[in-house]
């Protein structure tokens, strides 16, 4: 517990940063500042269940080991992630989401 | 009686037709035409083989001849209403088979001769074994609609042999006026069909013929304008066969099918196809004499009546020989529905349907010979019109002497066949209809007297320059010639009332002496006319139509039908009607449809943004949903 | 003292991850979310998750960070400037965002959690044993899965990234 702070002040941030990664999501043209965006989300879920771990069930560890499955998820997801696109980049010379909706057509 | 070799009688030609249509440009002319007369010579065999079966092999039961019926549901609408196929074997479709194959094996054989040369010879006798085909289905057909089916069956074959030459724009214009003038009046025709289907819940032949069964004693049941419904389908059915059989007011096509190849005039425009209409009426004459007591019998009775009068007067103005024998054949034709409408049902009350067989019967044998004689004479000279013949008789003997007992018999000179028709037909006339009788009598008058104003002016009168000399044509024309020259002799001797009748019980027909001898005078005061005035090259003639004035102006104009028509048609229907309907159809049917289809375009045209395709887009309205939802669930979800 | 710290860091990342999803330039953009997981790092550190934080740092900060550089430099020019979306897209992502962030909040302030009040120490051990643990709460399965999701990612991602031999 961090002394002074309650669980809603954290949980205000974790909610403020998910979505400022959505917007990001939605916004960004980009496929890599889209990555960025996906991190944030799953860094603000990293966070809450670390929290709530914390502060209601201190006993318990689930949380912990949760966060720890997801990072290395992430850590998997985004190795593809790049691979992909350093692929992509190869194959059509850009990132941009606009570029390949070439192979709609 | 096993009757299913029957079916052989309209398969040949129609294998027949198939062979020679699909194998147009790889059989030698000399061979098909061999191959449709001897198809044909198949058929005619077995109709006559049939004719033996059918009157003497099993003869009458009870003294009465029964349909053979051999039928095959097709299409099942309701329990009694279904579209049958089959064969419908009685006297009258019997006596049509023999009609029919015997002249379409004439008319084959005399074909060989007269379309000798023709490029589209094999294209000739394939259509002709097609019209053979169909006309055999008609007459064997066991119910309304297959009779529908095979009528315009020869409905087309009808339009493909007047249209034989293609490259002649007459032609054309003919072949198309036959087929919409026919196809209007089949309209009625099929209208109503549906509604003795509707009214009677059958098609059948036999059903609605039985005097006591349920569609004719049921008449009355439903009306519609003061006449019973089953009244205003035997009408609509007869407006059908008015179009076919050529009668007022549907006539005009059938002087302008003259453009046909002559054999094809001899066979369908004479003797089988246009009888159709009459052979109709045949078939339903029970319905039409018990339904609402005879009311559209006698309908048929006067439109015959009046046709006959009508064709006969034009007749005689004309100077195409082709079309004097058309408007000729109109003119039987209306004796034949005339007397089918003075007829009754029992016993010798029958003497009219009887009559009207019979007439059919020697009718097509005397014009199918006429108009081969007639073909004969235009192959001999190369023209349609009298003003180029004259003093033939040396030059053709045989189709001289062939074309004066065709024009005898139609006459109704005896011995020869149609007297003896024509006879019955006055008697019955004279029995139920005076007026009808006396119009009988003076057509009769009349056809004896046109008749014989062709051949004097064909075969006598002065001879005329000609480009090269006429000669007699070959055997293969004058044979068929010289047999139904015998034929239009000999059938008339035929005992018609023991097998025809419409009860099928057959009664000994009599002589009426008196009526007999006023229809001979007549004729022959009718030859008599026409010798004085066309043997010798005379300025009587002229004389005579200019006393009669606009009347003869008129009647050389056929009475301005086809103007009336063409102003009917093209200045109101085409101006007027079509003109408003086609703007309706344009603007309001068309314009709600293209809206409709412009509207669609449109909107897609706005929404298909939505459907962007685009990962983030819908990533977009995924959050939203969710966080719609949500707020859903939490603010507005109560248990 | 924590206090502050915990105002400090929450306000430094808001304000990191908002340049993050913002930056028109590639670069800063990796080096705005590197400040972000640094931050949460941080506040692992402020309850006493040791461990959890030492991997945010050395996976995140030193493994996914540093892949993003690469691949930035190996796809983009340094001085490239990013396209934005349309501004009526921003504006209804944003919305959209606000309406999620006002429905989060108000759920979460109006549900009473029920804290423990504790300030319990955990040890790299205690997870360790947890993780490894094949009795009732033992992850040791999942942690194998993860394992061998770890080692398929890696292959594939080689695979991928390395193309067809031409």
């Amino acid at each position: 517990m961090i002394a002074g702070i309650s669980i809603y002040e954290i949980l205000t941030l974790t909610t403020l940063l998910f979505f400022i990664g959505v917007y990001g999501f939605i916004t960004r043209k980009n496929l890599i500042s889209i990555l960025i965006s996906v991190e944030l989300i799953m860094n603000a879920s990293v966070v809450n269940f670390v929290i709530i771990n914390k502060y209601l069930y201190p006993d318990a560890l689930q949380g912990v080991i949760f966060s720890i499955f997801i990072i290395a998820v992430a850590a998997a997801e985004t190795a593809l992630a790049i691979a992909i696109i350093i692929n992509l980049y190869r194959q059509i010379g850009s990132v941009e989401v606009d570029a390949t909706e070439t192979m709609k057509y | 009686m096993d009757i299913r070799y029957i079916y052989l009688i309209p398969f040949i030609p129609l294998a027949v037709f198939l062979l020679l249509g699909l194998n147009y440009k790889r059989i030698k002319p000399s061979v098909s035409g061999y191959i449709g007369v001897f198809g044909l010579l198949v058929s005619t065999v077995l109709s006559y083989y049939t004719a033996y079966q059918y009157f003497f092999v099993p003869g009458k039961v009870n003294g009465v001849y029964k349909p053979i019926i051999d039928r095959h549901v097709w299409m099942n609408f309701t329990d009694t209403l279904s579209i049958d196929m089959g064969l419908y074997i009685d006297a009258i479709s019997v006596m049509m088979l023999v009609v029919v194959s015997t002249i379409s094996l004439m008319v084959h054989i005399y074909s060989r001769g007269y379309m000798k040369g023709d490029g589209g010879y094999t294209k000739f006798f394939a259509f002709l074994s097609l019209f053979t085909f169909s006309m055999f289905g008609l007459v064997l057909s066991t119910n309304l609609f297959q009779i529908y089916i095979f009528w315009e069956l020869v409905g087309v074959s009808s339009f493909l042999l007047i249209g034989y030459y293609y490259t002649k724009p007459s032609a054309i214009a003919a072949a198309k006026k036959a087929f919409i003038v026919t196809r209007f009046a089949d309209l009625g025709f099929l209208i109503g069909i549906l509604i003795m289907g509707y009214y009677t819940g059958t098609f059948d032949f036999e059903t609605l013929n039985n005097p006591e069964g349920s569609s004719i004693l049921n008449w009355a049941s439903t009306s519609f304008m003061g006449l019973s419904v089953i009244t205003w389908g035997l009408l609509l059915i007869f407006v059908g066969g008015a179009g076919k059989s050529a009668m007022m007011p549907f006539h005009i096509w059938l002087p302008d099918a003259m453009e046909g190849p002559t054999p094809v005039s001899a066979l369908i425009h004479a003797a089988t196809m246009v009888v159709a209409g009459v052979y109709l009426v045949a078939r339903l004459f029970p319905m039409f004499y018990f339904v609402e007591e005879g009311f559209a019998l006698s309908i048929v009775a006067y439109v015959g009546g009046i046709s006959s009068l009508f064709a006969a007067v034009i007749a005689i103005t004309q100077t195409d020989i082709k079309r004097v024998l058309a408007f000729s054949t109109m003119s039987q034709l209306g004796y034949m529905m005339m007397a089918l409408g003075v007829s009754g049902y029992d016993g010798l009350e029958g003497v009219g349907y009887m009559a009207s067989m019979f007439h059919l019967f020697t009718h097509a044998m005397f014009k199918a010979l006429l108009f081969l004689g007639a073909g004969s004479v235009i192959h001999a000279v190369h023209s349609n019109y009298l003003k180029d013949m004259g003093g033939l008789r040396k030059n053709l003997p045989i189709t001289n002497i062939t074309f004066l007992i065709a024009a005898l018999a139609i006459a109704g000179i005896p011995p020869f066949a149609g007297f003896w028709s024509k006879d019955e037909i006055l008697v019955a006339a004279f029995e139920n209809n005076q007026l009808l009788y006396y119009i009988g009598v003076f057509v009769a008058g009349l056809t004896a007297f046109y008749m014989f104003r062709i051949y004097f002016g064909i075969f006598w009168g002065k001879e005329k320059q000609y480009d090269h000399p006429p000669h007699e044509s070959p055997a293969s024309m004058t044979v068929p010639l010289m047999i139904l020259g015998v034929l239009s002799v000999v059938v008339g001797f035929i005992p018609f009332s023991e097998f025809v009748t419409p009860d099928g019980k057959g009664f000994e027909a009599h002589l009426n002496y008196p009526l007999a001898a006023i229809a001979v005078t007549v004729g022959i005061i009718g030859i008599v006319l026409a010798w004085v005035f066309y043997k010798k090259e005379n300025n009587l003639a002229d004389t005579y139509a200019k006393r009669f004035g606009v009347f003869y102006k008129w009647a050389y104009h056929k009475f301005y039908f086809d103007e009336i028509y063409l102003f009917i048609t093209k200045k109101i229907l085409f101006n007027g009607v079509a003109a408003s309907v086609a703007l309706f159809d344009k603007k309001v049917v068309d314009g709600t449809m293209n809206q409709i289809g412009n509207k669609t375009v449109f909107t897609s045209e706005k929404i298909k943004g939505i459907q962007s395709g685009k990962l983030q887009d819908y990533a977009l309205a995924f959050v939203g949903g969710v966080v719609v939802l949500v707020m859903i669930f939490i603010y507005f979800w109560t248990e | 003292m924590e206090k502050y710290i915990f105002y400090t860091l929450a306000f430094s990342m808001i304000a990191f991850a908002i340049a993050a999803v913002n930056s028109r330039k590639m670069m800063r953009s990796v080096i705005y979310l590197l400040f972000v997981l640094v931050g949460i790092a941080g506040i692992f550190f402020l309850i006493d998750y040791n461990f959890l934080a030492a991997i945010q740092l050395t996976v995140y900060g030193g493994g996914v960070i540093v892949l993003m550089i690469f691949s930035v430099l190996l796809v983009h020019h340094i001085e490239l400037e990013l396209t934005l979306a349309k501004t009526y897209k921003r504006i209804v992502a944003a919305i959209v965002s606000a309406i999620g962030i006002g429905v989060f909040l108000q759920v979460i302030y109006t549900y009473d959690f029920p804290v423990v009040e504790n300030y319990k120490t955990t040890s790299t051990a205690d997870i360790g044993e947890k993780l490894l643990s094949y009795g009732d709460g033992g992850f040791v399965l999942p942690f194998e899965v993860i394992s061998v999701l770890l080692l398929a990612a890696m292959i594939g991602a080689i695979v991928i990234a390395k193309g067809k031999k031409t």
